[in-house]
């Protein structure tokens, strides 16, 4: 970023330029940092925006391309965060067999279709819109009044809980619509290789619409939990643990895969095809590096800290990879790949939370742990009965509950939390786990009562002959890889004469 | 007139067509396989479950040949095949009682002379 040197005279707060590259991070939330960035940013960007609309020309030209820049800043990580649904389909599709490939792309595809329209029309003020201390009560369809860009004080609006982040409306949606979307599509894999593709549907559409964004509500959009100091920087908990243990609702409810588990035995369901669930985990990892650092929602006054974020989210990755490596060639003998994968991501997940709030080596440690307990969780949901063919419930919903509790163990005070580790006592983190227990058993209950509904009404599962002859063709009629086959030629009468 | 069915490694069959070749034996037809005639069965795992793969990959060739050819296919197949490990395959041996040409209508002996060019003159 170049500095500036701005010619009109600043207020009293001081220029945005002149705060340390460690400066309090923007938390994704209602909180004592979120304040204090307030108290800076605010005063100035409203003022230089004021004088702009005055005709003051050089406070104007720096108001406006800090608003783009910010802007820019939010709809590119934004965008990223979106790829991330090319890595879940990957994932996912790689980790099912082949005969249900078709039917999980569809899944993938329509859950973040659905989310684009209903957290549109009704999550989003839910989740954001001003309201009570559970949910948002303003805002349908984006409507109301909202003068962002202006930020803190200068904001009157509809979406008041995010008011600290100085970008257009739109921009704030769409950044928060990739999140919505992220925590939907978790719930798939899961569930892959017996579900009704409707009963999806409409789990993707309460989903997105009550589920995420009320839950969501209660961290970042001013909620009861936010009230309280719960710190959850880009969502180990709002997006993680919430997709994750919605995932362990919707397979307990659904049951596992035909022969999955007979006599007490585990009996092993392979993935069909490895590589896309490599290609998949680095198109999440990619897509990560907008996830973490994007949740500053802006980067003119927080380049350092973004950078901040690029590391530890990155070395945790690292960390947790190697961790799940180690682990599963301890436990099964060999250095089992998509251990390794889930550990990764586990990784990535844990440190969600806490990445504005810790130093590298703390987000080491965090990773490490995080991919750790992976490869020990996946093995006792097996053990509960629960078929994951992903490992959804131990990556995004063990290792998001880890993430957030390891904010309140490693949180540095310097940037925001404080972490009992750096001497701020067990306050911090006894909210920290009542938040991440409270969300993950409330999006367990709801989910598990949900589809439990849809059990007794429409139905949840296929026949089983149409399980074990692949979802592709009982649900869609198509098949993901039709070979080419003289074999499955058709017979045309009257071809030989 | 013999009908020979055989069962080798996959890996091992480059080795094969060209020792067949070289013999003068050019028409062969393959199949992928899955076979067990005394291999051990190998452990794999997955996401913390083993399982057991007792049918390993072969390749069956089936090879229709007049007497002269029977005693000189067996041995090319045999020398190229073989690794000495448990695995190796079989060769089975089957009277063949009448053989034609589709695209002519020749019949034995002269549905099985090979038309064009050796093949081993090309290795």
């Amino acid at each position: 970023m170049t500095s500036r040197t701005p010619t009109a005279t600043p207020p009293a707060a001081g220029p945005i330029e002149g705060m340390a590259p460690d400066a309090t991070p923007d938390a994704h939330t209602a909180t004592r940092a979120q304040a204090a960035l307030l108290r800076r940013a605010a005063p100035v960007v409203a003022a230089l925006l004021v004088a702009g609309l005055a005709g003051a020309q050089p406070a104007d030209a720096t108001a406006k391309i800090t608003v783009a820049v910010d802007t820019l800043w939010v709809l590119i990580t934004g965008a990223l965060v979106f790829f991330m649904q090319a890595g879940f389909a990957l994932v996912e599709a790689g980790l099912q067999s082949a005969k249900n490939v078709v039917n999980i792309l569809m899944k993938n595809a329509s859950d973040f279709m659905v989310a684009s329209i209903a957290f549109w029309a009704f999550g989003f003020a839910f989740m954001f819109g001003n309201g009570t201390g559970l949910l948002g009560l303003h805002g349908w369809f984006l409507s109301g009044p909202d003068l962002s860009p202006l930020t803190g004080s200068a904001y009157r609006g509809v979406f008041e809980s995010l008011s600290w982040t100085g970008v257009p409306l739109f921009a704030k949606f769409f950044f928060q619509l990739v999140f919505a979307g992220t925590a939907a599509t978790i719930v798939s894999g899961a569930i892959g290789g017996r579900v009704r593709f409707p009963a999806y549907l409409v789990f993707s559409v309460v989903m997105t619409t009550f589920i995420y964004s009320i839950l969501g509500h209660w961290v970042w959009g001013g909620g009861w939990l936010a009230q309280l100091g719960f710190l959850d920087f880009a969502g180990s908990t709002v997006v993680h643990a919430v997709g994750g243990f919605a995932a362990l609702g919707a397979a307990a409810v659904l049951g596992p895969r035909i022969g999955r588990y007979q006599n007490g035995r585990v009996n092993a369901m392979p993935g069909h095809n490895m590589t896309f669930v490599a290609l998949g985990v680095f198109i999440l990892w990619l897509g990560w590096f907008g996830f973490n650092p994007g949740s500053t929602m802006g980067i003119v006054g927080d380049h350092g800290l973004v950078a901040r974020i690029f590391l530890t989210t990155n070395i945790a990755a690292a960390a947790a990879g190697l961790a799940a490596l180690v682990v599963s060639w301890m436990r099964f003998g060999k250095p089992d790949f998509s251990m390794t994968m889930n550990g990764l991501l586990a990784g990535l997940v844990a440190i969600t939370a806490p990445c504005a709030f810790v130093s590298p080596p703390a987000a080491v440690a965090i990773g490490l742990v995080g991919g750790v307990i992976v490869v020990l969780a996946i093995p006792v949901f097996d053990a509960l009965g629960v078929d994951d063919p992903v490992g959804a419930v131990s990556v995004h919903g063990v290792a998001g509950v880890w993430g957030t509790v390891a904010l309140g163990l490693f949180g540095l005070p310097a940037l925001g939390a404080d972490g009992l580790f750096a001497g701020g006592g067990v306050h911090f983190l006894l909210i920290q786990i009542l938040g991440t227990v409270v969300i993950s058993a409330v999006a367990f209950g709801s989910v598990a009562l949900l589809w439990t509904v849809l059990k007794a009404t429409i139905g949840i599962r296929v026949a089983p002959h149409e399980e074990i002859g692949g979802l592709d063709v009982a649900e869609h009629g198509a098949e993901a890889y039709v070979p080419a086959d003289a074999l499955r030629e058709p017979v045309i009468v009257g071809a030989g004469d | 007139m013999k009908l020979i069915t055989a069962f080798v490694r996959p890996e091992r069959l480059p080795a094969v067509k060209e020792a067949l070749f070289k013999a003068g034996v050019q028409g062969l037809t393959l199949n992928r396989v899955s076979g067990h005639g005394g291999q051990a069965a190998v452990h794999e795992q997955y996401r913390g479950s083993t399982f057991l793969v007792e049918f390993h990959e072969k390749v069956q060739l089936t090879i229709a040949v007049s007497d002269a050819f029977v005693a000189p296919t067996i041995d090319a197949i045999v020398r190229s095949a073989r690794t000495g490990e448990v695995g190796d395959g079989k060769i089975f041996v089957q009277p063949l009682e009448r053989v034609v040409r589709i695209r002519t209508g020749e019949e034995d002996a002269e549905a099985l002379t090979p038309v064009g060019a050796p093949l081993a003159a090309s290795i």
